[in-house]
């Protein structure tokens, strides 16, 4: 296959600029009753004016419209995207088909419970479900995003702490965690203290030492972590952790790794979130919407949010009644057909077949890994899971760096990898293909990172160029980030022109 | 690279002149450079007592956020605040104009701690390969 077939190249007007007066995308019969004027059945000042600049357009130019937009997005149906730490994997189409039961996609959200015992048993399997799989006691499927999902797992320690008359100040998180772990514990009032990585490439036990004190609520820990390396000294850590009387947080966004292989509650974890949009197979990106579950040992159920579904012998319902609890997190349950496309994808692969995602995954990866050792730097030689992290010390010799790499994967038919995360390597390059690929796709990356390389040596101009045959060559990232125009703006004769 | 002799430099890649007492801060044309372009700039609040080896503010570009920490302890006296409209001074003249904060220290005695130019060359050679 040539892929450089994949990227389309047509160009598109905004749809304002496709408007003209009088075009419409609908048209109605005549009225047959008396016409009344608008403003003498409607308070005039509730009444919206036109709006200025509102586009009219006919049907068939519209759908044209968007769906030429469509042509140019690279996504899980397209082909590999291999973003690490995002797990990027195909969205089977069973997961859809499931959703869109008419009694799933148009259930509203007020019915009452006993009349939404078939919803309700849908919350209730896969909270049970994520419990087995996670080997933990409580499961709350409300946060909206792995990141709400950390903030929730953060404010239940804080409850833990300030239930017990003892709260503390502040939260440990590794320099090879995920970015939005910092964040989480400041939002929540904590003070964070960065623990450093070793030479393994895992936390630095030493270190974590000196920080732990009973001032220390928890220590934030990503496993594996951001360098796809898993934390193999997990229960020294957690012992650490215990004996200052502080908590285990796990962010389990790299899920995938271990899914059916072991379990964060075996593991010493007091509590993680899982997002059900990377492991889970639900859309991810693109407005998704997100679901970040988040899991709990017997000590923290008390604090999750409400409402939890509960079981009284066949009969499902909604339990409000947790003093403790830290509140609501979303409106209703959270995002709903994500927890039914998640259930769909737990079911459809069953126990054997959630193992072999995870050995899938991490094959994937150390395939790649294995393959493109003797071409690009790997800063660590621990072994790695379900994602390998490059650097461009080799090619940046030749003035080529990690995100002209990047670039030139777009031309050669591939979405880029993540780029320059984790922080603590210098120019990184993080592959995590997921169980999707198979071996043939996988081959046809590696060739195009070989590739990629030679030309580095051989012809440099033509990486620092790229991309070439995509939609648009370089975007200014910098002007965009300086001066961002955030909306379109119609420029009406008295309207002054915007500078932005 | 750009590392001017009467300079005393961090492993963090910050640096600090000081006289009677004050020091002027920023980042080091190494930082610049790695960071790339700088998008946005997050300053103190002038009068905030900051301390050695804790980040007080953070430098954004386009490819990630960096802290940036305190070469000593003090009190911040003075904020480069034409850096928040301006953020791109900060890759134009890193050692001058860029400048982020000026600060009393508490104890001067702590910049013995910190590396002279020909340490910072150093530095950079062996853990950054520069």
């Amino acid at each position: 296959m040539n892929r450089t077939n994949i990227v389309v190249n047509l160009n598109e007007p905004l749809v304002f600029e496709q408007s003209a007066p009088g075009k419409s995308a609908y048209s109605l019969p005549p009225l047959d009753v008396e016409e009344v004027a608008l403003d003498q059945i409607v308070d005039p000042k509730l009444i919206r004016s036109d709006i200025p600049g509102f586009p009219e357009i006919s049907e068939v130019e519209l759908i044209r419209h968007y769906t030429r937009l469509s042509t140019w997005n690279y996504h899980v149906d397209l082909g590999l995207y291999p973003l690490g730490s995002c797990t990027m994997k195909y969205n089977p189409k069973l997961n859809e088909r499931v959703a869109r039961i008419p009694g799933l996609a148009t259930v509203h959200p007020l019915l009452n419970a006993p009349l939404a015992q078939g919803n309700l048993k849908i919350l209730y399997r896969l909270q049970e479900l994520l419990k087995e799989i996670t080997g933990m006691a409580g499961v709350t499927l409300q946060p909206a995003a792995g990141s709400q999902g950390e903030l929730t797992g953060i404010l239940m320690v804080r409850a833990y702490h300030a239930a017990r008359n003892k709260p503390r100040k502040y939260v440990l998180i590794p320099d090879s965690a995920h970015g939005t772990n910092p964040a989480s514990a400041t939002i929540s009032g904590y003070e964070v203290k960065a623990i450093p990585s070793d030479q393994t490439g895992q936390i630095d036990l030493t270190s974590l030492k000196e920080k732990m004190s009973d001032e220390v609520a928890c220590l934030m820990l990503t496993n594996p972590n951001t360098l796809g390396i898993f934390e193999s000294r997990i229960q020294e850590i957690g012992r650490i952790v215990h004996e200052a009387g502080a908590l285990l947080y796990m962010d389990g966004a790299n899920f995938n790794a271990l899914l059916g292989q072991t379990r964060p509650g075996d593991m010493g974890i007091d509590v993680l979130h899982l997002n059900l949009h990377k492991t889970f197979s639900t859309p991810h990106g693109g407005g998704g919407p997100g679901s970040g579950p988040v899991a709990c040992q017997e000590s923290l159920i008390p604090f999750l949010p409400v409402p939890i579904v509960a079981k009284d012998g066949d009969k499902f319902r909604l339990d409000f009644d947790r003093p403790q609890t830290i509140g609501r997190l979303h409106a209703f349950f959270g995002n709903f057909g994500m927890m039914v496309r998640a259930l769909a994808y737990i079911l459809s692969c069953g126990g054997d077949g959630l193992k072999q995602i995870s050995e899938t995954a991490v094959l994937n990866a150390n395939y790649i890994r294995k393959r493109l050792a003797d071409h690009y730097d790997l800063p660590y030689d621990t072994p790695s899971l379900h994602e390998v992290v490059f650097s461009d010390k080799r090619q940046e010799r030749q003035g080529v760096k990690t995100l002209d790499i990047a670039k030139r994967l777009i031309d050669l038919g591939f979405h880029p990898p993540t780029v320059y995360f984790p922080l603590i390597v210098h120019g990184a390059l993080m592959i995590e293909p997921t169980e999707s690929a198979g071996k043939g796709e996988l081959d046809e990356f590696i060739e195009a990172m070989i590739q990629i390389h030679r030309e580095t040596v051989e012809e440099p101009a033509k990486v620092t160029g790229a991309p070439t045959s995509a939609k648009v060559a370089r975007l200014d990232e910098t002007r965009a980030a300086r001066t961002p125009v955030l909306r379109w703006k119609a420029r009406g004769k008295d309207e002054e022109k915007d500078e932005g | 690279m750009n590392i001017p002799e009467q300079l005393f430099y961090t492993r963090e890649h910050e640096w600090i002149s000081v006289k009677d007492e004050v020091g002027t801060v920023g980042i080091t044309d190494h930082a610049q450079k790695e960071l790339g372009d700088v998008v946005y700039v997050e300053l103190p609040e002038s009068g905030s007592a900051i301390a050695a080896e804790e980040a007080f503010g953070s430098v954004e570009s386009v490819k990630a956020v960096s802290e940036i920490y305190a070469p000593a302890s003090g009190r911040v006296v003075e904020v480069n605040t034409v850096l928040a409209d301006s953020p791109e001074i900060l890759n134009q003249d890193p050692y001058g104009k860029g400048w982020i904060i000026r600060m009393h220290l508490d104890d001067t005695t702590e910049l013995h701690t910190l590396m002279s130019a020909q340490d910072y060359q150093r530095y950079l050679a062996e853990e950054v390969g520069e």
